[in-house]
Formats: C-alpha cells, sequence, structure tokens
C-alpha cells in the first residue's frame, strides 16, 4: 500500500501527513527520532483502518514552532489538528516520546480518543533505573541501543545512513532537546494527571527495551483504571519496527473492541 | 595596545592514563581522579604567578572558566578575579568569561561582578561567552536555547548596570518581579565587555553589532583574517568604522633563555590539546541545538565518527610552523608576534604563557621574560602599527554608548 503525504496546517505552522488505507481513522505519533516513514506496522492497521501518522511539529519536514516548549503545548497542537482533520474519537497510537504525549491527550481531552495505546511510552520517571539519556550519546547509538535485534535495525536505516538521514535525525534531535532535555523525558506532574484517564487503555513494552524501562510500563498500568500491560520478547524500545506484525494484532483486535 | 597574560590553570596533577584509558577527559571522565591536596598547591601556584604577572608589567590578567574537565581549574571566574581583586593593585582583570545562557540568575552575575569593579576599584573586563557544549551539559542547561539565554542575560545585565531600579524583567527565560540590587558597577556607564570566540559567525557579527570587541581565541592568521572580514563587515552595518580598538588575539607563547627549553616546555601545550579537545567526546563538545543550522549536516557527521573532530589539534611541529603555538628566547618570540601584529592588527593581545605540566619554575621565567624582554618590544612595534588599545584611546563601551548612538536616541 502506498502512504499519501500532504501538508496540514495547525497552529500558525504546517504539519507534515502520511496517511494510509481506509475506514476507521486511527491516529499513530512517533518516537523521538522521527518517523522512518510508512512501515509494515501502519501498513498493517491500514488494512481496515484510515491511518494517519504526522510528523510531530518540529520533527521530519513539519515547521518548528519557535514557541512550543513542553510536551504539554504538543498534545495540545495535537487536539488542534484533530479538529482540523474534523476526526471523531478514535484511536492513538503513541510510539515512545509519542506515547508521551499521546497519554497528555487522554488527560486533557478524552472525547478526542476512543481507545489509548502506550508502546513504550516516555513521560514517566521510572521508579527504579533511568531512562536512557540521548544527549550524552551520539544518534546512532542511541537508535541501536532501542533495538533487540541489530538486523532490523540495519534492515530499515542500512548501516550506513545517508547525510540526510543523519541531517533529519539531528533536526528531530533538537526538537526533541527543546521540548523534553529537563526533566529528561518525563514530566512530575504526570503520575497525578494520568490517574484521571478514562479512555480504555493498552499498553505494550518490549521485555529488552534498554531506553525507557520497563518499570515505566507497570507504572503506566497502575495509574490508568483498567489498563492491561503486554510485554512482548525478543523485542526493545523500537518495538513496532521489530515486531510490527504481533504489535499490530493486539492493536487491532484491542480497537475492535467497542470503547 | 593591551597586554595580558592566561594561562588555562589545569589541573595537570591527575592519573593521565586513566583519561586515556577512559578515552575522554570531560563531563563523565570520574572526579574521583581530582586531588584535592594538587588542586590547593596548583591554586597557590598560580596566584603566586599571577601576582608577577602584575609586577613584571602587564596591563591584565585574563581568566576563564570551564566545568567538569582537568584542563580547567576555573569552575568559577569570579572567584579567582575576586582574589585576585584584592591581591593586585593595577592590572585589568578581564574576564573573558563568564557564560551566561548556563546562570540561572543573571542579576545575581551582575551583583558579582559589580562587587569585583569596585574592590578593585575599575579593574574589572567583563567579558561573556556562550560556553562550551560540556558547560550547557555539566549544569544541565538546555543546548537548544543556549543563544536566546546567552542575549537575554546580557540584555538584563547591561540594564541592571545602566538603569537605576527599581523596575520588573519579565523575559523568555528570566523573570524578576524586582530588579534592583545594592551593588552597581564603579566604571560608569559600565565595565568594558569583551567577547572572545573561535569561529562562530553569529557570535562575532553580535560582537560587532554592539561594538564589543571580539578575541580571536588562538586562530591562524588566515582564520583571524576571515573573523576581521566579518566583524569589519557587520560593524559597517551597524554604522561604524571598526579597526584594531576591536580586535583582540589569543596565542599560546612561552619563552625560555633558550631555544631548546622553550620548545621542550611548550609541547606542554599540547598537553591541553590531546587531553582536553583531542579527547573531547563531539557529541558533548557541540549538543543538538548549540550551534546554528549552518554546522548542522558537519555536525551530524561529527557525531557518528564520520568525520574527523574539528577540535583535534594539528601536530606539535605543524603549529609552530602555523605559528599557531610561539615557543622559543625572547627574540625569537617577538619575530613572530611581530608577523601577527602586522598580518592581523590587534590592540588587545593576550600571550598563554604556560599550561600543562611546565613547572612553577619555569612559568615564572617565561613570566619574567615575557615582562622585562618581550612585552617593552611589542609596546614598540604597537606604537608603529598604530595599534592603539580601548583604554588608550578611550573609546567607547558599545554601540548603545557610543556618541552617534546617543545623539541618535536624542534626536528621537
Amino acid at each position: 500500500m502506498t502512504a499519501v503525504e500532504s501538508f496540514v496546517e495547525v497552529a500558525g505552522g504546517k504539519v507534515q501527513m502520511m496517511q494510509g488505507g481506509s475506514g476507521r481513522p486511527l491516529l499513530i505519533l512517533h518516537h523521538d527520532v522521527g518517523n522512518p516513514g510508512w512501515l509494515p506496522f501502519y501498513d498493517t492497521l491500514a488494512t481496515d483502518c484510515l491511518v494517519y501518522v504526522p510528523s510531530h511539529p518540529g520533527f521530519g519536514k513539519s515547521e518548528r514552532p519557535e514557541w512550543m516548549r513542553t510536551i504539554r503545548d504538543m498534545a495540545i497542537v495535537y487536539e488542534w489538528l484533530l479538529n482540523v482533520l474534523n476526526v471523531g474519537p478514535c484511536p492513538i497510537i503513541g510510539l515512545g516520546l509519542g506515547g508521551w504525549i499521546a497519554a497528555e491527550m487522554a488527560m486533557m481531552c478524552r472525547h478526542t480518543l476512543s481507545h489509548l495505546v502506550l508502546v513504550n511510552a516516555a513521560g514517566l520517571q521510572p521508579r527504579e533505573g533511568e531512562i536512557l539519556d540521548q544527549f550524552l550519546i551520539n544518534t546512532i547509538d542511541y537508535l541501536r541501543s532501542g533495538f533487540e535485534n541489530q538486523d532490523k535495525y540495519v534492515e530499515l536505516y542500512t548501516a550506513e545512513p545517508s547525510l540526510d538521514q543523519l541531517e533529519q535525525w539531528e533536526i528531530n534531535r533538537e526538537m526533541t532537546s527543546r521540548i523534553a532535555y529537563k526533566p529528561y523525558m518525563y514530566d512530575p506532574t504526570l503520575p497525578h494527571l494520568i490517574r484521571g484517564i478514562s479512555t480504555p487503555t493498552l499498553i505494550v513494552w518490549g521485555a529488552q527495551n534498554r531506553i525507557v524501562p520497563r518499570i515505566c510500563g507497570e507504572q503506566y498500568r497502575e495509574a490508568i483504571r483498567g489498563a492491561r500491560l503486554e510485554i512482548v520478547a525478543g523485542a526493545g524500545h523500537f518495538l513496532e519496527v521489530e515486531k510490527p506484525a504481533e504489535l499490530a494484532t493486539m492493536v487491532k483486535d484491542f480497537v475492535s473492541r467497542d470503547s | 595596545m593591551h597586554l595580558m597574560y592566561f594561562t588555562e590553570q589545569p589541573m595537570s596533577s591527575y592519573p593521565e592514563e586513566e583519561g586515556r584509558k577512559f578515552g575522554y577527559t570531560a563531563l563523565l571522565f570520574s572526579n574521583r581522579h581530582f586531588d584535592p591536596v594538587e588542586g590547593a598547591r596548583l591554586y597557590e601556584q598560580r596566584i603566586i604567578e599571577y601576582q608577577l604577572v602584575e609586577e613584571v608589567g602587564f596591563d591584565g590578567i585574563m581568566l576563564n572558566e570551564h566545568h567538569n574537565a582537568p584542563f580547567c581549574m576555573q569552575a568559577k571566574c569570579n572567584v579567582m578575579a575576586s582574589v585576585l581583586a584584592g591581591l593586585t593593585k593595577r592590572v585589568k582583570l578581564v574576564l573573558l568569561g563568564n557564560p551566561l545562557p548556563i546562570a540561572e540568575n543573571p542579576i545575581r552575575l551582575a551583583e558579582e561582578l559589580a562587587m569585583i569593579d569596585m574592590i578593585s576599584k575599575g579593574r574589572l573586563v567583563s567579558g561573556f561567552v556562550r560556553g562550551g557544549g560540556v558547560e550547557s551539559l555539566a549544569t544541565n542547561t538546555n543546548p537548544a536555547y543556549n543563544r536566546e539565554r546567552f542575549e537575554e542575560a546580557h540584555d538584563l545585565i547591561i540594564k541592571t548596570w545602566t538603569v537605576p531600579g527599581p523596575w520588573r524583567w519579565e523575559g523568555r527565560h528570566y523573570q524578576f518581579r524586582v530588579v534592583n540590587p545594592w551593588v552597581l558597577p564603579l566604571q560608569k556607564p559600565h565595565p568594558r565587555i569583551w567577547i572572545p570566540g573561535v569561529s562562530s559567525r553569529e557570535t562575532i557579527v553580535w560582537a560587532a553589532q554592539h561594538r564589543y570587541p571580539y578575541i580571536a581565541l588562538n586562530t591562524s592568521i588566515e582564520d583571524s583574517k576571515k573573523i576581521w572580514q566579518y566583524y569589519d563587515e557587520a560593524a559597517q552595518k551597524a554604522g561604524y568604522q571598526s579597526g584594531p580598538e576591536q580586535r583582540g588575539y589569543l596565542i599560546r607563547c612561552h619563552v625560555q633563555d633558550t631555544e631548546e627549553k622553550a620548545l621542550r616546555n611548550a609541547r606542554e601545550f599540547m598537553w591541553m590539546q590531546g587531553e582536553f579537545t583531542g579527547l573531547m567526546h563531539p557529541v558533548w563538545a557541540a549538543p543538538s541545538g548549540y550551534l546554528g543550522p549552518w554546522a548542522r549536516r558537519a555536525l551530524a557527521e561529527v557525531h557518528v565518527g564520520r568525520r574527523p573532530n574539528p577540535a583535534a589539534g594539528l601536530p606539535f611541529e605543524k603549529q609552530i610552523q602555523r605559528m599557531l603555538i610561539i615557543a622559543g628566547t625572547p627574540d625569537q618570540v617577538v619575530a613572530k608576534l611581530r608577523i601577527i601584529l602586522e598580518e592581523t592588527r590587534p590592540s588587545i593581545l593576550a600571550l598563554w604563557g604556560n599550561d600543562g605540566k611546565i613547572s612553577h619554575e619555569d612559568s615564572k621565567n617565561c613570566i619574567r621574560l615575557l615582562g622585562t624582554e618581550v612585552l617593552p618590544r611589542l609596546r614598540e612595534i604597537a606604537k608603529e602599527l598604530n595599534l592603539a588599545s580601548p583604554f588608550e584611546l578611550n573609546s567607547p563601551v558599545s554601540l548603545a554608548e557610543s556618541p552617534l548612538a546617543q545623539q541618535s536616541a536624542a534626536a528621537s
């Protein structure tokens, strides 16, 4: 399936949008490293959903909102975007940093979500351990830490990523720095606020996640009423690349249930 | 010509092999290797040397600041400046400088600097820097906002020094209900501000737009010329003609009685280059967002090791040949410095005399020879080349404080 690329004007800037498939709308929010393109995981979901994958403002080809300073700002812009797209309550799947954004959206505006899926979501300070700090290492080392199976990394990015790819990662890192530098990758208000989430929630974690510790998945599960936590063996932080079929099945099964 | 002395104040007394084993001697290189007993000894030696610097006739002492690395023992340049404000009588205390973006409270900085200026009876030159990438990481200030914070902190400090309080500051990065500190600089309208740097074009242009002297840090003659070209163009656009009084230069320069001994000691400059810049982690040196978009592609390659780290220095012999390090007898050193002065025409010259593990005795000898044999001849050359410093010309401290700007402000 081929995805269609367009730009949507929101919050005074252009947001790059990929969409594919047809049927029920579904929004995917990508990782801090950016959206690597139309992934097999998206494609599988697109067999019976209209899948929207925007590049976060300041990431990919989306314009950088100079004023934006927090993940909460980002979540509000996404609420605005859903309004612009005129999409009714839909499932939101958040990957890593995108999971944090999705959790913020579920906290603040429950009527825009039918289902919340948090995959290796950032946003909470782990009770034990630390979130791996990308700003102390280079992008490639960071990315590779997120793969349990290094062949999957090479398959997606090649052994020698192009200069354009390196530059794009650098742009994405800059934007991540602008909104998640300190505290790094979490917000101390989140544990209190996610308790108000009433959207049906599925949490999925890579058993070998070396970027956001698995305990964060437990913490999300404990805080969100009725949430279920699934652990996927043989996968790290970039679970949607390493285990696309498994994740797609879980998501499809979850969103097909009534909210 | 303003002639000042500089040393990085290296914490040279640590197990070097540990640094090499770890691979980097900054940020994450453990401070379990820091020995405070050795630290106390080294501070004492530096203070004795600075007093000698004044005694032998230098005009100024240049101080700087770095964090989490053995190449520089000054975690706060205002502390050493405070010590020297009390221990010296005549020399300018030239801070190059306070890293503004890492300051959480620029008003506190304005207060500290005002105290140093009063205690030294108006001898402060207050340089400001953005700080290296490690400074951002070590203090956990966001590199992506480094320049915004630099500019806002600067504006706030200048206003604190020049506009009587109380007033309120509601900025992007700094907010204060009340700005009204009960310490103000002795020098009016405010202490001179000099801006050091290596290559960031934005900073050169920014300095020129403010009419602040720019101090090129040990750049090659060709690079210095490029810097002055950028500076002069920006000055022209800002409505004034720049000259030697806006030009400063720092050069590694070690003198001994014999060439052989000078060259042997001068290899210690490589200690710092090898240990610091050579072993600098490229991601820490320039974190994402620290430099402008112009640097992004190159930086992306440097970060992942596809391009050599630009901070890694040339071999010693090459640096001697290109006059990035000058070492020899007073005669030899003067001859080379003359070339630099002729080619690049700075009126502010900082001589980086000692570094690494150069002994206290040799450091003192270098300072004495610089003072007695080199400085008088540099002053002659400066006269011949018409290189008058901002102090000699009594030039305005900034564009805002220049007669031209004040006339147009009065007219509007």
